[in-house]
């Protein structure tokens, strides 16, 4: 904590990340020990950093490990470091001196120590009142105003206006796109000008400002890559928005960091932060190697599958992110859009009976015979709390159990049968094994270890 | 389609025997312990013929001090199971790390997560405050009972019905993986089928409508039952806070009630209020359940807030410091707890001046909350510190509660939020402000007034040695926490690839080990303190040398609390009749008018109980049954005349006498 005071009370170093990344004195104190690339730093300014940063001793050296949010590699991450660490600072201002006060004055009046004074009718002081009143609110009105400046500044949907601390984006740069999109339990990276996408890997070239347009094709995750900027929600059928920049080159950690079920845990993804050379050459590298990612690969990818190795593809199906977001990926399906825009001219009338169904969702592939992301008994087809099968939820159909029918998913069939009637038209192939009447006739049986697709079979199109 | 009918789904629903993890040993192991150990109770309580006298002076009593003890109680039995939750969690995030997974499958843990929060929050500190408010609230306004004494009764079971769904999820069927709020579209049908999340509904709906109906309980009783003299502004301050509570718990359970029930369409009848597609919109879910959700935690502070400052008063000897200015925070604190609610979700991409609005309106918050703080620190400047167990507590709380605080204006701060959302420095904040707050406060509050509900004092060494453990184990629990969420690592994760943070996992570890030894320690204190009891006997009903009007009257109190009303001048009543020279009563008893016992509330609950397993396992005849079964019973019950009864004087004058003796002494 000591190092964080001395920050604020330096007034320089922490303002408005009023340093580069690279030689800010701060930025080296959270870099100690440096990871991937950085690494072969040289060593002589490495010590003395390392000797610099024992003096302030503390905190810092426990967060100085690889890049995080203490140790960010961009811009947009510095700057909100710089942000906690200088609201840090403004609210020690007045939570040291309480925490202190507590302790001496629970020693000082002691029921032992008859020397203190007692004064038991003394209850009421104005000075004091408006000052406990005031000094809070003072620190409130310093941190509201560099809460409502820092907002509008690091607002996610904007893109960056700067790619360091007077480094502004050179007028007519344009910045790289990049549409992600969360899947059960990977990330979907598509670079529409490029005309490629990947799966798990997302690289970017230095100092070129990075605008991605997030959404689901399930459930809520998080888009979040410490190292590079704050997380932003990816949802179904809506578009988040986040502009970053990267700084330094390396590898850093992406994640999902809102729970989706199952396989949320193994939700990661190396970020790779390339020179601009290297960047164009990787693009180059992904196009000579990759498969294409159409209709029918997309299908397979959308599947429920954990701890996914890097995908690679050379061409993605014209539109495929805006059919997504419209969650009409699948053929045959209509768009969102253009159900608002039928409504939008009055409604379609009886018509609309017809579009029910093609607007029914199946991206979470639930109706297929896959396991749910968050199917409890009966509806999971496994006995309660089961600890031997793995992997969960990375089910593929052929071995998917038999499923109690009656555990059937009331409301969500296309046919909106009532709760309790059977709901057959919930079988998929997966639920082939069914006797007429539903029975649970016996243990569902296990996957077996070998049924699974490897992780790497999904790149074998 | 009524030709796939058949007999068994007729029955039973989607029950099949195949719902018992009998296969599973960590359950079958728990589920012998909790069957051993409670089957060993029934057969004690049937050997000693305690039915009849727990049926008839405990579960169909509406006073509202057996209620507020049974409250508790309640919440001790799920602070238990919370915690188990809590070790299972830790022990598998100290473990699964690069190639080993760990023992608890996500399957299993994330059902555990979100028992753990659920359980926690619903049915530990929501049923400790509520039963904490029940015992005292009456006894320092020096009403007789509550304002509806068979609605408490009726509440209470209602929380008991929902607590029991909850831990029946653990044998029969499966508990829910969705998180504690349970957020769409994870928990709806198509993302989660299955009985898990109807658990979920159906327990804190059921729980919900006793929860609120305390809040309306507790409010009347404040603004009505107040003793004479008692203005609004001399009232004790627990009062104030649980007053503000209460407001709270009216405006904000119904909310959630509301958007459980919108869910609950959406699950059962196929509505999409929620859904990702047919324009539903799991937006909208995270509004309403956190325009409940942020109250909640001014809900559980508040009262906690309302304990350390009679602590605080009462061991440092001096009156409150600010009185007033501590009664406008609490109003503050109530309103403001309503438009803050967005900072729950600052990344899910409101504006950026939406989400400025509402983290400034955040920090708003901790002005008042300063000045409590304040007012906390100058009632013990000049003071007489006496340090009980009480009281080390409230020191504990200042400290620790502080930071949490500090950390919560953080993320409050949107861009700072944005690296830290879902961080698991977002978990060490809240549990910083919950233990540290809620739950010592909550410490504080039992043991300052088991004396006063028991007639004797809790054993003060083990009572310290809870009080350390749970510090120190804290600190150790939760600070590498924030250290993990600063460096990026985020919550509800059941395995980690890079393994240089596992340190700081296993120090979290070790803290959780170092608070089980401090629920020992509580657990410990309450059987010394039992066996101890002669040695620790208060006479007097005031062994803290109290100020509020609770300690005027016996240890534990008559069951009409106060032979005669008292009549109030000042704050703090009871320091100031002491100070005047009040001499005790000892004549001219009267009749006391008095609510009778009822099991209405029980059978009403064991009804909703059979209602909630009936919708969660879709048997039909049950739920139908059991909901015709509840109107019927709850109409039948207004027709009870027969619902109060007189205390004759001599029984008044016999209770007065022997108090009379005991307070003259043995001599």
């Amino acid at each position: 904590m000591s190092d964080l005071v001395r920050l604020v009370a330096g007034g320089t170093h922490w303002h408005g990340g009023s340093r580069s990344v690279a030689h800010g004195s701060v930025a080296h104190v959270w870099r100690l020990m440096p990871c991937g690339s950085d690494g072969k730093a040289a060593l002589t300014a490495r010590t003395r950093r390392i000797v610099h940063a024992l003096a302030l001793g503390g905190a810092a050296l426990l967060l100085g490990g690889c890049e995080s949010v203490m140790n960010p590699a961009g811009d947009v991450a510095l700057r909100e470091r710089n942000l906690i660490l200088a609201s840090t600072g403004l609210m020690l201002l007045i939570i040291v001196p309480v925490i202190a006060a507590t302790l001496i004055f629970a020693w000082r009046y002691r029921a032992s120590n008859t020397a203190a004074v007692y004064d038991p009718e003394w209850h009421h002081s104005t000075q004091l009142e408006v000052l406990i009143w005031t000094a809070p609110l003072l620190i409130i009105v310093a941190l509201g105003a560099l809460t409502w400046i820092s907002t509008h500044v690091l607002d996610p949907f904007h893109s960056v206006t700067r790619i360091g601390d007077k480094q502004p984006v050179a007028p007519g740069t344009k910045p790289l796109v990049i549409d992600v999109v969360a899947l059960d339990w990977k990330w979907l990276f598509v670079y529409p000008d490029q005309g490629i996408a990947t799966v798990n890997d997302l690289s970017l070239p230095l100092n070129r400002p990075v605008d991605f347009h997030i959404t689901s094709a399930t459930v809520m995750n998080s888009f979040f890559i410490p190292a590079l900027a704050g997380q932003i929600y990816a949802m179904a059928g809506m578009e988040t928005k986040l502009s970053v920049v990267a700084n330094r080159t390396g590898d850093f950690n992406g994640l999902s960091s809102h729970y989706s079920g199952t396989g949320f845990s193994h939700m990661n993804f190396g970020t790779h932060s390339l020179s601009p050379e290297g960047f164009d050459k990787w693009v180059a590298s992904v196009k000579a190697k990759g498969t294409n990612l159409d209709d029918a690969s997309y299908k397979q990818l959308e599947k429920p599958s954990e701890g996914v190795a890097p995908i690679y593809y050379s061409g993605v199906r014209d539109r495929l992110y805006h059919d997504i977001l419209n969650m009409c990926s699948t053929p045959g399906k209509m768009c969102a859009s253009e159900m608002m825009m039928i409504d939008a001219h009055g409604g379609g009338g009886k018509n609309s009976e017809e579009n029910y169904k093609r607007l029914l969702d199946d991206s979470s592939g639930v109706r297929e015979g896959d396991e749910a992301p968050g199917a409890t008994f009966p509806a999971s087809g496994r006995p309660p709390n089961t600890i031997d099968a793995q992997p969960q939820g990375a089910k593929p159909r052929e071995v998917a159990p038999k499923v109690n029918s009656a555990g059937g998913v009331p409301g969500s069939s296309p046919s909106g049968n009532m709760p309790g009637m059977g709901d057959h038209d919930l079988k998929g192939p997966g639920m082939s094994g069914h006797d007429a009447n539903g029975h649970m006739d016996g243990q569902p049986a296990p996957p077996k270890p070998g049924d699974e697709p490897a992780p790497s079979q999904l790149n074998e199109h | 389609m009524f030709s796939h009918l058949n007999q068994q789904q007729l029955i039973l629903g989607r029950f099949t025997l195949e719902a018992i993890p009998y296969h599973e040993p960590i359950l079958v192991v728990t589920f012998l312990g909790v069957a051993v150990a409670g089957g060993a109770l029934l057969a004690a309580v049937t050997y000693y013929g305690w039915w009849t006298y727990l049926w008839k002076e405990w579960f169909t009593s509406v006073d509202h001090k057996k209620i507020g003890i049974m409250y508790v109680v309640l919440a001790i039995v799920m602070l238990l199971r919370g915690f188990s939750d809590a070790l299972l969690m830790r022990s598998q995030q100290a473990v699964a790390f690069g190639s080993d997974n760990g023992y608890l499958p996500p399957h299993h843990y994330d059902q555990i997560f979100t028992a753990h929060g659920v359980i926690m929050i619903f049915f530990m500190a929501m049923p400790f405050v509520t039963g904490l408010m029940n015992y005292v609230v009456p006894l320092q306004i020096g009403a007789r009972d509550v304002a509806f004494p068979f609605l408490n009764n009726f509440s209470f079971w209602m929380t008991v019905a929902g607590a029991m769904l909850v831990m029946m999820s653990l044998f029969v069927g499966e508990f829910a993986r969705t998180t504690w709020l349970n957020y769409p579209p994870l928990s709806e049908a198509s993302f989660s089928p299955g009985v898990g999340v109807d658990y979920y509904i159906w327990s804190l709906q059921i729980a919900g409508i006793g929860t609120t109906l305390s809040g309306i309980n507790l409010i009347a009783t404040i603004v009505k039952m107040r003793a004479p003299g008692m203005s609004l502004m001399k009232m004790p301050i627990f009062c104030w806070t649980s007053l503000c509570t209460n407001v709270l718990i009216v405006s904000a359970f119904p909310i959630l009630t509301a958007v459980l029930a919108l869910l609950t369409l959406d699950r059962y009848v196929g509505t999409n209020f929620f859904t990702n597609d047919l324009g539903g919109n799991p937006m909208m879910y995270f509004n309403l359940i956190w325009i409940w959700g942020h109250p909640e935690v001014y809900i559980l502070i508040l009262p906690a807030f309302g304990i350390f400052s009679e602590v605080t008063a009462t061991y440092c000897g001096k009156k409150l410091f600010g009185y007033t200015s501590m009664v406008y925070a609490t109003v503050a604190i109530t309103i403001l707890s309503y438009i803050v609610w967005l900072h729950h979700f600052f990344t899910m991409g409101s504006g950026a001046s939406v989400n400025s609005f509402f983290g400034i309106t955040t920090m708003i918050i901790s002005i008042p909350t300063g000045a409590k703080i304040f007012n906390w620190l100058f009632t013990m400047y000049r003071g007489r510190i006496r340090f009980e167990v009480p009281m080390l507590w409230t020191v504990g709380f200042m400290v620790t509660f502080v930071i949490g605080g500090m950390t919560g204006v953080l993320l409050a701060v949107p861009p700072a939020d944005f690296v830290l959302h879902n961080s698991l420095f977002l978990v060490a904040h809240f549990h910083n402000v919950i233990i540290g707050g809620v739950f010592f406060g909550l410490m504080a509050g039992t043991t300052y007034w088991f004396p006063k509900a028991f007639g004797f004092k809790l054993d003060p060494f083990w009572g310290k040695m809870s009080f350390w453990f749970w510090t120190i184990g804290f600190y150790f629990a939760f600070m590498p926490l924030y250290v993990l969420g600063l460096l990026g690592v985020t919550r509800r994760q059941n395995h980690f690839d890079d393994r240089s943070l596992q340190i700081w996992f296993l120090l979290a570890a070790f803290g959780a080990v170092l608070i089980l030894i401090g629920i020992a320690s509580f657990l410990v204190q309450i059987y010394v303190s039992v066996r101890n009891r002669e040695a620790l006997r208060d006479l007097t009903g005031d062994p803290w040398d109290g100020r509020t009007l609770e300690w005027s009257t016996a240890s534990p109190p008559p069951e009409y609390n106060f032979a005669f009303t008292p009549i109030v001048h000042d704050l703090d009543a009871w320091s100031d009749m002491k100070a005047r020279g009040y001499t005790r009563p000892l004549e001219g008893f009267r009749p006391i008018h008095m609510p009778k016992n009822t099991g209405a509330g029980a059978i009403l609950a064991g009804l909703a109980f059979a209602f909630g397993v009936g919708m969660i396992w879709y048997v039909w005849w049950l739920a139908a049954l059991s909901f015709i079964a509840i109107l019927v019973t709850a109409i039948g019950h207004t027709f009870n005349y027969n619902r109060d009864f007189t205390i004759p004087a001599e029984e008044v004058v016999h209770a007065e006498d022997s108090r009379t003796r005991l307070l003259v002494g043995p001599a």
